[in-house]
Order: structure tokens, then C-alpha cells, then sequence
């Protein structure tokens, strides 16, 4: 049966990693190629970079960081932030990335998740979905763009259904309500998305509690969590996290700990 | 030994790249049908659909080139679409594919309630007799990313099984051809560990 994942977020201002509350307050916790080698040998089963500064005078560091990465990792990863063209997209793929996470750019422009898909193909398409709380919405969430600073009009099931027509291979759905709160991911809409699309659902924001990941999987019907700061800063591994999902019987990938 | 990576334009090759240089093997990756035939050793990745590879497999004559390697004897792999490819037919746009090893690629069944594509980390229970799975466990996790699953006619050259909703054979053999529905390149330890079993088999 198909395993669920840990998924290591870090975000990558120029060659640092940070992490933030809510996108805010940035702080510095290490060098990405370096963490993303750590957590790779502690058994993490995918990783995302977000490139949460990307300016086209920058772009070139995240390129090079994403060569660096997949020189010494060997599992799937994903590159965000800044990608507004298939162009783009194919630099990062060749540079190593397995998949592009687009978000803002894709509400703006959603002929891009669909023209990414015929070129690359649908697995390596991610759309980025940043919700909130919005009781006058038919779901009871709307979708936020520009890092959870611009709300749209667009209700966040709808949008994610559209996505997936347009040939989004997989969804990382952040709550920007939970994000940062550390008091676990918002199961609610977590549940809805997955179950309502025929993607893998990634779920985001809120984790601070090994419980947390156990719920999303068992309640929210996530595929995979995905992780921040409680492996950057608040000194949880991956190891201990996938020996609690597995001692609650939720199958996860614990194979990994051989030194071949 | 030179090892050769098929390059018909079908996906990313690039992290079969890095797989193949941290492993530190000489290898060459070509899109011409005759240095391809004067490899060792041939790794067939692909991801994408099979009937526009089949195309290019075709007008290119890599298609061809694979076969004659085939006739050869030499080892070759199948990687993803590359083991669906070398199957008798795919589903996928109902093509005609290049017939290596007697079978089909069908596609998931829709009805399953299974997301479609299978797509992450999945256990594969490899025939331990078989070298691709020296020293890897059975039920040991491989990463997939897949539509369509690869149907041998003859039970045996089934070296590998995995269960997704129903249970497919994962890895596949006859003779000197190998192929794997997973990405070893992508599956850490016991992937790169694959890897090396295939290069590293004495023929």
C-alpha cells in the first residue's frame, strides 16, 4: 500500500534557510544543501524549497542550490517561489528538481499550470494553494495569493478542482489560519480538498506536535504532511516522527535508516 | 564498461545522471541509435506517454537500436515508462510497443477509489534470487510515479510485486532484460543500492 510522506519544507532566502510565522519574521536556521543532506539520511521522503525571495537577479541561487541538492540526495523534491513560466520551470527540472510548485502565478495565469502539464507532464505540476477562513465562500475558504498577503475572489475547493483539470499532478494545501501557530494543521479543510480531488493532497501548516501528523493522515485524509519548523527548530527528527506514525500503525517509510 | 542512458526526450534524465555519477560509473547518454549500440550496458528511463515515445522511438531508430541491443545479450534496464515501453502494448493511447518481454501496460482502474497516479513511496517485494534485488529487502520502499502498470503474459518474469489497490508486478525479467515501474534514482538507499546491482552484474 502506498505510504504516507514527510515532507521537509525549507525556505530559502539567497543560500540561507529560514523559517517564519505566518511568512513573517524570517529567521536564519542554516545552510538548505546541507539540512536537505541531513534529513535525507534521517529518512525524510521528499522535500520543497521555496524560493520565497526569487527576484530575477537572484534566480540564479536557487538554481545552484537545487544542482548542489540533487548531486547528493536521491529522493523527489520540488522548487517554488518565483516561477512564472514554463521557462522557468524548466530550468529548475533540469537542474535536478523532480517537480515546480506554482501558486500566485497560477491564479493569475492559470493557462500556465496547463501549459507546464503538456510540456513536462502532470506529476511534475504542483499547485501551491494558500486558503483561508471565509464563511461568505461556498466551501468556507478562500484562496490568498502573494505569500497570504492578497485575498481572491476564489472559493479554495473550486479553485483546487479547476487546478486539477488544468493537469495539476499534486497539491500542497497550506491553511494560513494554522500556518506558524504550531497547534496543529486545520483538518477540516484539509479532509474536504483531499477527498473532493483525484490528487495526492500535501497538507500544510500547523504542525508543532508529532499528534498533529498522526491526525492529518487519520483524519484529514492528507497523502503526505509537510514540516518546518519542528525539524528546523523546535528539535524533532524524522526518525522519532516516523517511529510514532508507524507505532500507531499508519504505514510509513522506515527502511531508510541502512547505511548501504 | 561503458553504460549508455537512452535519451528519447521522454522526461527529466537529469537525476538518473546524478544517480549514475554518485555511483561513480562511466556512462554516456545519447540520443543516436549507433553509439547507443556500442555500450555495455543500456538504462531505458522514460516518464510521460507512451504513445508519443513510441513516436520518437521510432522516427529516431533508437526503437530499433533497443531491439538489436536486446538480440544482443547485453543487460539492459527499464526505468517508469521505459518498463512499459518494452512490453508487447500499452494501454496508454493504445500503442504498439517495442516487445521485449511478452506483456501489457494497463491502465489503474478508475473505479478503484485509488488516486490516480499511484504516486509516492510503496513497498516492492523483490525475488531475492533475482541480482537487481541482492541485498534489498522484500517490502523494502521505492518512489513511484504512475498511471499504467506493466501486465507480464508468463507469471515468472515477474521478479517484483507491489499492492495498489490491487497487486501489479512492480519489476519485471526475462533473460537480459530488466525493468522496474519505480524510480530507483529517486529511492534512496535501496534505489542507488538497485542501481548498483544492475551495473555491477557480471554477465
Amino acid at each position: 500500500m502506498l505510504l504516507k510522506r514527510i515532507v521537509v519544507c525549507l525556505d530559502v532566502i539567497g543560500e540561507r534557510t529560514t523559517k517564519g510565522i505566518r511568512f513573517k519574521n524570517n529567521v536564519d536556521v542554516g545552510d538548505p544543501v546541507v539540512m536537505a543532506r541531513d534529513y535525507y539520511l534521517q529518512g525524510v521522503d521528499e522535500l520543497v524549497f521555496y524560493d520565497i525571495t526569487a527576484s530575477a537577479e537572484k534566480r540564479g541561487i536557487i538554481i545552484e542550490v537545487v544542482r548542489r541538492v540533487a548531486e547528493q540526495i536521491f529522493i523527489p523534491f520540488t522548487v517554488g517561489g518565483g516561477i512564472g513560466s514554463v521557462d522557468d520551470m524548466k530550468e529548475v527540472l533540469l537542474a535536478g528538481a523532480e517537480k515546480v510548485s506554482i501558486n500566485s502565478r497560477a491564479v493569475r495565469n492559470p493557462g500556465l499550470i496547463e501549459e507546464g502539464a503538456s510540456l513536462f507532464g502532470k506529476q511534475c505540476i504542483v499547485l501551491g494553494l494558500d486558503a483561508e477562513r471565509d464563511a461568505t465562500m461556498s466551501s468556507g475558504y478562500r484562496v490568498v495569493i502573494d505569500g497570504g498577503r492578497t485575498p481572491t475572489g476564489l472559493d479554495a475547493l473550486s479553485w483546487a478542482r479547476e487546478a486539477e483539470n488544468l493537469g495539476a499532478g499534486e497539491i500542497v494545501l497550506n491553511s494560513i489560519d494554522a500556518d506558524g501557530t504550531r497547534a496543529g494543521y486545520e483538518i477540516t479543510l484539509t479532509r474536504m480538498i483531499s477527498e473532493q480531488v483525484g490528487v495526492p493532497v500535501v497538507a500544510s501548516g500547523g504542525a508543532g506536535k508529532i499528534e498533529h501528523i498522526a491526525d492529518i493522515f487519520e483524519k484529514g485524509k492528507a497523502d503526505a504532511a509537510l514540516i518546518a519548523s519542528m525539524v528546523h527548530s523546535m528539535g524533532y527528527t524524522i526518525w522519532e516522527i516516523k517511529k510514532y506514525l508507524s507505532e500507531r500503525n499508519i504505514a510509513v517509510r522506515t527502511d531508510c535508516y541502512t547505511d548501504l | 564498461m561503458t553504460i549508455g542512458v537512452v535519451d528519447y526526450r521522454a522526461g527529466n534524465l537529469k537525476s538518473v545522471e546524478t544517480a549514475l555519477r554518485y555511483l561513480d560509473f562511466r556512462f554516456i547518454i545519447s540520443q543516436e541509435p549507433e553509439k547507443i549500440l556500442k555500450t555495455d550496458r543500456l538504462i531505458f528511463p522514460g516518464v510521460g506517454e507512451a504513445g508519443s515515445a513510441m513516436k520518437v522511438l521510432e522516427r529516431t531508430g533508437l526503437g530499433e537500436a533497443i531491439e538489436d541491443f536486446a538480440r544482443s545479450g547485453k543487460l539492459i534496464l527499464g526505468i517508469c515508462l521505459g518498463c512499459q515501453i518494452i512490453l508487447d502494448r500499452s494501454e496508454e493511447s493504445n500503442t504498439r510497443c517495442l516487445g521485449l518481454i511478452g506483456g501489457i501496460a494497463k491502465m489503474f482502474p478508475l473505479d478503484s477509489g485509488l488516486k490516480i497516479p499511484h504516486m509516492g513511496w510503496n513497498r516492492v517485494f523483490g525475488r531475492q534470487e533475482h541480482f537487481l534485488f541482492k541485498d534489498i529487502p522484500a517490502g523494502a520502499s521505492f518512489y513511484f510515479v504512475h498511471s499504467y502498470y506493466p501486465l507480464p503474459n508468463l507469471k515468472e518474469t515477474e521478479i517484483a510485486y507491489t499492492e495498489y489497490g490491487l497487486r501489479f508486478s512492480s519489476a519485471l525479467a526475462h533473460e537480459n532484460i530488466t525493468a522496474v515501474q519505480f524510480h530507483p534514482e529517486k529511492s534512496g538507499q535501496y534505489g542507488l543500492l538497485l542501481l548498483k546491482n544492475f551495473l555491477n552484474r557480471k554477465e
